[in-house]
């Protein structure tokens, strides 16, 4: 399997950690506030990353991890 | 929709993966080709300065996800040289030509390198811009060197301070202008930063310029010499003197292109030498030059990863709708930064302001609001640990509410102190500014003209 | 009827099971003033800027003398969801350090296991019975469960729990009614007991340690550490909060997917889209209906209304989330809906402090619930309904299962 991308928007990040919360170990708050993260994470971590990018209240995090589509 | 309409996107990181990202969001199915100077998938650039060199990621992680299948065709390892607008194409450096029928700008801007090419060349000498600058930065860095030199005090160079002394690297940073960040911030917030990097164990010396970097005859770096005529023993220097916008390639396209960037209008569409807008032209990332109505329509130049997004999304709105159905891009400017702990966020244009109050929190604990204003009007807020309030902040400067505030906030420092901006001449600063204001920035006295490319 | 009785409506227990139309008559107007005094506000945007506006208050003390809630100013101690930056800022972030980053980035993670074996043994101990009660059964046992062992208190003494944290949230309304003295009257006796209990299990902790957060509030002297009085009265409202929020998240949610089966069977093919279901959840059907304490300590504009300095406004999360204005279709569940940027959780500096683990939990609990029970019914629709306007969710909800 392919490692996950994936990017934060900073600009929109107010620093609610979720993503800290739900995986910490792709994403890691750097003081109070300040959001660091590992941009391409291993296979392992895609459960989590996708908790994380759906549960940030700002929707900040984008992921190469395609939704499940609408089914018929 | 289906399209013959050939796209091709000169800059392959943020501002044009986006582009190409949004052209197919929006469902435009013709022919996209995306061309970059580097070997690289598009990556992302602020992670280099942060989490890379502090081991969080290896370098190799930053590669951009795209929300879409992009289906495009990659030139990647190539520069584009020329833009012909008589026969609609790109020139590459090997000597190929790609044919657009609508063509999008996003070549960026790279690392001004330290002036004296023989000093530039020495082992130990860095710039941080790209994927391999920080790769090699990192390596150096964790060989753990006696001594690094950072030359500017911008935020790449404030940002490569924090993490030396997070490594535990003993770390001189030397700044033109009086306090690091300055030419973003303004004094009085720069001041805060200084007191940062002080705290955490910078040797910050500011006033002071580099003048010479010297070998040890080996091609190594060994030492520094300053303005104040001392000398420093160094190991590495990293320059972060600020960027240059890459727009020799359109030199003689006709377009009004040059240091400066790319003029074009609120929808991206680039204009030609005679101040007329293209129509198959576009131009989004760093190097584009726009009006901004909050701005009196000065011609600003971002260097702020939002930015590029914007632009981006609205450059690919744009290339594929016609007259009523375009969009502008009125976003209102934001950047962050991250060093020494504290999450530095900005929105508005602080160096638009004459003055500025702290209007939240405590200076002393580095978490407030500090609310700017240019006569009479609030441009700009930036907070320091304090991020949270800055949507309040956002919507005061959309509607152009009066500075300095005029009402009672919660934590507030009581009575408000309005003071001076402080913002210096930007041609003292050892650091370029990140943001580009075509016209007068009002400190500016002058406006340098420069010779439109033949 | 009048706009200035709609939160009288809204909180009249008859509309309990459906308010949605009366937010929408309120998003007609931005801020609606109310015959008690009251600014109801309704609209995303609206909702969104108030939460983010360091003009309005979250201290009960900046309300004007006569004004509903003012009388409470003192009730219930310095909490620091009623509280204002900086005591605000430097309460929570204390509690924060035993809860989650930057102290203490793993702890919601590491107990990934201990929720999966308790929704587990309390979806065996459903299996067979050919009708349920989901809140009782499960949705309430669950999230105490989990608040006792986080905080460190002993599961037994839960039913004492039960009877203040009940007393408690009766008295969080947001208007007055000829019971509210009585509510207000129990809900003081219970923090006392609860205090005094808390105190004493404070204590204990201090003594003998353990991994929770009680023993970590305890023992954590960093800024001045807390002392026994913000440490009592911050941890009651943890427990509170964990109590009460949880468990209509997940009754809710299972309401919502037994009302839209065609859903709840895509879920269960597709357990890994309950991260963005719960999302549409925490939109569509929050738990908390209404933020009813805040008051703007200067004048301020709401969409064109001058609301006075130190009037109440209430902000009706569940209104925003329902906003056409904001969301694509929005009266509908759309499990995986994008750009859900909602504000079931609130925002701003006095966002959902157990937010990750209620995500989690409901997660957990949903995905386990369809997985396993064998052809869900719902028995009653609409199913009864707690009285709180605030904390809103169904009292019982009878579920017949095979």
């Amino acid at each position: 399997m392919m490692d996950v991308k994936l990017v934060v928007d900073l600009n929109r990040c107010q620093g609610y950690a979720q993503c800290v919360f739900l995986a910490p170990h792709v994403f890691t708050l750097h003081g109070e506030e300040s959001l660091l993260y590992d941009a391409g994470p291993d296979d392992g971590e895609r459960e989590r990353v996708s908790q994380a990018a759906a549960a940030c209240p700002v929707q900040a995090i984008t992921t190469d991890i395609r939704p499940q589509s609408h089914e018929q | 929709m289906s399209s013959d309409m050939r796209v091709v996107i000169v800059g392959a990181s943020l501002a044009g993966l986006r582009a190409a990202d949004e052209l197919r969001r929006l469902g435009f199915d013709g022919p996209l080709t995306i061309v970059g100077d580097e070997p690289y998938e598009p990556y992302d650039r602020p992670p280099l300065s942060k989490a890379v060199l502090l081991g969080i990621m290896p370098p190799e992680h930053a590669t951009l996800p795209a929300r879409t299948d992009l289906d495009a065709k990659w030139r990647l390892g190539v520069p584009a040289t020329a833009l012909d607008l008589e026969d609609n194409r790109v020139v590459l450096g090997d000597g190929d030509s790609v044919p657009f029928d609508k063509v999008l700008l996003t070549t960026g801007v790279r690392a001004r390198p330290w002036p004296k090419p023989e000093e530039s060349d020495l082992d130990g000498v860095f710039t941080v811009r790209t994927l391999d600058d920080s790769r090699r930065l990192d390596e150096r860095l964790s060989a753990g060197p006696g001594h690094v030199l950072v030359i500017g005090a911008g935020f790449t160079g404030s940002e490569i301070a924090s993490v030396c002394r997070e490594r535990g690297l003993s770390v001189t940073v030397t700044e033109r202008g009086p306090a690091p960040l300055v030419g973003a911030l303004g004094g009085v917030v720069a001041a805060v930063a200084a007191d940062m990097q002080r705290d955490h164990g910078v040797d910050l010396r500011c006033g002071i310029t580099v003048a010479r970097l010297e070998g040890d005859g080996q091609g190594r770096l060994r030492r520094a010499h300053l303005s104040d005529g001392t000398a420093l023993d160094v190991d590495v220097a990293v320059v972060a003197q600020g960027s240059i916008r890459n727009t020799e390639w359109l030199a003689g396209s006709g377009l009004a292109a040059g240091p400066r960037g790319v003029a074009c209008d609120a929808g991206c569409r680039a204009f030609d030498l005679n101040g007329l807008v293209t129509d198959n032209v576009f131009v989004a990332g760093d190097i584009a030059r726009q009006p901004h109505p909050l701005y009196d329509y000065q011609l600003i130049a971002l260097e702020h990863w939002g930015n590029a997004i914007g632009q981006a999304e609205v450059a690919a709105h744009n290339m594929i709708h016609e007259g009523l159905h375009r969009r502008p891009h009125l976003d209102i400017p934001a950047f962050w930064s991250s060093q020494f702990e504290v999450n530095i966020k900005s929105v508005g244009i602080p160096t638009y302001s004459d003055q500025v109050v702290v209007s939240q929190g405590s200076v002393e604990e580095r978490r407030f609001v500090a609310a700017y204003g240019f006569r009479g009007r609030l441009t700009a807020a930036v907070a320091f640990n304090h991020g949270r309030w800055l949507d309040f902040y956002r919507g005061l400067i959309e509607s152009a509410a009066a500075f300095p505030p005029d009402f009672a906030v919660m934590d507030r420092t009581d009575p408000w102190e309005v003071r001076s901006s402080e913002l210096p001449d930007p041609a003292i600063l050892s650091h370029g500014p990140t943001v580009s204001v075509t016209g007068h920035l009002p400190t500016e006295r002058h406006v340098e003209f420069v010779s439109a490319p033949k | 009827m009048s706009r200035a009785q709609l939160l009288e409506r809204i909180t009249d227990q008859s509309n309990r099971a459906n308010p949605y139309p009366l937010y929408e008559e309120l998003r007609e107007t931005p801020a609606a003033l109310q015959d008690n005094g009251s600014y109801l506000v309704g609209r995303y945007y609206d909702v969104a800027a108030l939460l983010h506006d360091p003009r309005i208050s979250s201290d009960l003390h900046n309300r004007r003398a006569g004004m509903p809630g003012a009388d409470r100013a003192d009730n219930g101690g310095p909490a620091f969801i009623r509280l204002d930056p900086p005591e605000h800022d430097r309460l929570r972030r204390l509690t924060t350090r035993q809860f989650g980053p930057p102290h203490m980035p793993g702890r919601v993670d590491s107990m990934r296991g201990e929720l999966a074996d308790l929704v587990s043994t309390l979806v065996d101990n459903l299996e067979g019975k050919d009708r349920i009660d989901l809140v009782d059964d499960f949705a309430y046992p669950f999230p105490v469960s989990v608040i006792c062992r986080l905080l460190g208190v002993p599961r037994e003494e839960e039913p004492r729990f039960h009877v203040w944290a009940d007393a408690l949230v009766a008295s969080i309304e947001p208007t007055r009614d000829s019971d509210s003295d009585a509510k207000m009257k129990a809900a003081q006796q219970a923090q006392m007991e609860m205090g005094m209990f808390m105190a004493g299990l404070i204590e204990e902790r201090r003594k003998n340690p353990g991994d929770d957060m009680l023993s970590g509030l305890a023992a954590d002297h960093h800024d001045g550490g807390l002392d026994t009085l913000e440490l009592v009265t911050n941890s009651i409202m943890l427990f509170i909060a964990g109590h009460e929020t949880t468990v209509n998240l997940i009754t809710n949610g299972m309401l919502t997917l037994l009302r839209n089966p065609d859903e709840l069977d895509r879920l269960k093919r597709h357990p890994e889209l309950m991260p963005l279901a719960v999302e549409e959840l925490l939109r569509f059907e929050p738990p908390v209906h209404l933020v009813p304490q805040r008051t703007p300590i200067v004048d301020v504009e709401v969409g064109g209304v001058t609301v006075p300095k130190g009037s109440p406004i209430v902000l009706a999360l569940a209104s925003a989330n329902r906003d056409p204005e904001r969301f694509t279709a929005p009266d509908r569940f759309v499990p995986d809906r994008a750009d859900n940027q909602h504000l079931g959780l609130g925002s701003g500096i006095h966002s959902c402090f157990g937010a990750p683990l209620a995500r989690l939990e409901g997660q957990m609990a949903l995905n386990e619930l369809i997985r396993r029970l064998p052809n869900p019914r719902l028995v009653e629709d609409p199913p009864p309904y707690r009285p709180n306007p605030v904390l809103r969710g169904p009292r019982h909800l009878m579920v017949d299962c095979g």
